[in-house]
């Protein structure tokens, strides 16, 4: 079955980061990206632009209703994803934990919703 | 209830959790495996006033449920894409336990399920109700008067739970090798959560429910007999049968807490210390590093074998906290060091441990540290300081039988102008 990282940080955190350390993580990401390759697990995934750069969309009452970030103010945001294909949670955990970001933030593992067959 | 009914109600008591077991295993789902065996209980309540109890009961459930969770199966439309794999590995799979199985031939799989229902990924009170009613099956209604919690909070948190382990592929296994350590230690620590809530209420008047205790035990039971190499297993088991062996001593007739030093020795189950003492015993010599469960099962030990409050030996049960809070270190566990040194070397000595553990403040909300620097103020004859603690202990007890004591206490302390001398 499928499983999304999804990997939050502290954004406070991660400007104060000097220019090397920032390629540190970089360059943690890209072998850790690359081990889910070889691994057979990688379906796909995507560092996010900042949380300033966020736009929330509702629709109420026939209305669209647009605004700038995200409405609640949480200490960690979302900051990128990977998409998994694990055999049960445990394997989902375990990359979940050789993750870079599990170090630097948190990592949620949610299972992908499996759509009943249409006929 | 007829005596056919509770003849019933026994037989799936002990089978209950053997057989939800196999079939999870065998069809990957414990909600699909729950629904069935509960299918062959409503059948059984059915035939076997009529027909006798089988002469093999559990073979005889495994199949009646393995039936009906093919019927299920075959019925269910929403799983329709994996009906005809599952169904055909469920038959292949359980075709071999029929009705004329015997015992041997029917594996005990509740080591998987114990740790399905004990997964970290379920917050704690999940794995508590999941192990109940799955492992030790116990009733929705039983579960929800043992937990002191209503029967439709318990009925849905096992609903969350079962969703949670299907629905994010909790998986129906032993861990692997390099997790096992870590997964063992967490699941022992749900089926010692179960016995403490057993032991000690932690709210509400009474003091202590064995049922919940005893199930504890049961399960300590099934997983130290299926890892019989794993000292801690063994260790929890030998711990929660030394400190289960004196329940009938601590409360009086009035239902009071009686403390281990005034209880009727003669009132301790003997059974149950000669098997705990030996199963610490067995878990010391199983490694040269003994875990936290069989260092307290070693503690306990030493008390039962005392044979009155006087013989007890403090200075080993005073050194046996040093290794455990090495092993585990816990304020709890430095508290209970502060104890035995008192006893052991005096309340002066206990008490210049207690005060660290005060200073330190992580108990500061327990009223068990404000007890014991109460009881050594009072025995160094500081008896307004020790006032004072105790009142501050009775504030803080949650549970009445507690909050008694430690009023009589309170009331028993000398004038500030008499210091005790008792050592």
């Amino acid at each position: 079955m499928q499983y999304v990282l999804l990997i939050y940080r502290d954004p406070a955190a991660a400007e104060g980061m000097s220019e090397e350390d920032g390629r540190a993580m970089m360059a943690e990401y890209f072998e850790y990206t690359e081990g889910l390759r070889r691994s057979g697990a990688y379906v796909s995934g995507e560092p996010l632009e900042s949380v300033q750069t966020a736009t929330t969309v509702r629709q109420r009452d026939g209305q669209q209703v647009i605004s700038d970030g995200p409405f609640a103010e949480t200490r960690e945001v979302l900051g990128g994803f990977y998409v998994l294909e694990c055999d049960s949670l445990d394997q989902a955990l375990e990359h979940a934990g050789r993750c870079p970001g599990a170090r630097y933030g948190s990592i949620e593992v949610r299972p992908v919703m499996v759509m009943p067959a249409t006929a | 209830m007829t005596s056919e009914a509770a003849a019933v109600d026994r037989v799936f008591r002990s089978e209950f959790g053997r057989a939800v077991a196999l079939l999870a295993r065998v069809l990957g789902d414990i909600g699909l495996a729950e629904d069935a065996v509960q299918d062959a209980y409503v059948a059984a309540l059915r035939r076997w006033p009529a027909d006798g109890v089988p002469d093999n009961p559990r073979a005889w459930i495994v199949a009646v449920a393995r039936n009906r969770a093919i019927d299920r199966l075959r019925r269910d439309r929403v799983l329709e894409r994996h009906t005809e794999e599952l169904t055909r590995r469920a038959e292949d799979e359980m075709n071999r336990y029929d009705e004329s199985a015997d015992d041997d031939t029917i594996p005990d799989e509740r080591l998987r399920l114990i740790f399905t229902c004990c997964h970290p990924a379920l917050a704690t009170e999940a794995q508590v109700a999941l192990t109940l009613r799955l492992v030790a099956g116990l009733t929705v209604p039983e579960i929800a008067r043992a937990l002191l919690a209503a029967e439709p909070t318990i009925a849905q948190r096992l609903v969350r739970a079962k969703h949670k382990v299907r629905a994010a592929g909790i998986p129906v296994r032993v861990p692997p090798d390099d997790q096992l350590t870590d997964r063992l230690a967490s699941t022992l620590a749900v089926v010692y959560l179960i016995f403490n809530e057993g032991y000690v209420a932690t709210s509400g008047p009474q003091l202590r429910r064995d049922d919940l205790a005893g199930e504890a035990i049961r399960l300590g039971r099934v997983i130290s007999t299926l890892m019989p190499d794993e000292p801690e297993a063994t260790g929890l088991l030998a711990l929660m049968l030394l400190q289960h062996s004196r329940r009938d001593a601590r409360t009086d007739a009035e239902g009071e807490v009686v403390l281990i030093g005034r209880q009727d020795r003669a009132q301790w189950h003997n059974d149950e210390i000669a098997e705990g003492v030996a199963l610490t015993e067995r878990a010391l010599r199983m490694t040269r590093t003994p875990g936290r469960y069989a260092l307290e099962a070693a503690i306990a030990a030493v008390h039962a074998q005392a044979a009155t409050a006087e013989d007890t030996d403090w200075w080993q049960i005073a050194a046996l906290y040093e290794m455990l809070l090495r092993v585990s270190p816990s304020p709890m566990a430095a508290l209970s060091r502060s104890v035995a040194v008192s006893m052991a070397q005096g309340p002066a000595a206990g008490l210049a441990l207690a005060d660290t553990i005060a200073a330190e403040g992580s108990l500061a909300h327990s009223h068990l540290l404000h007890a014991t620097r109460a009881d050594m103020l009072g025995r160094l004859g500081r008896s307004q300081e020790a006032a004072a603690a105790y009142r501050t202990a009775i504030e803080q007890a949650g549970n009445e039988a507690e909050r008694r004591l430690l009023q009589r206490k309170l009331a028993d302390l000398p004038e500030p102008s008499q210091p005790r001398t008792t050592r």
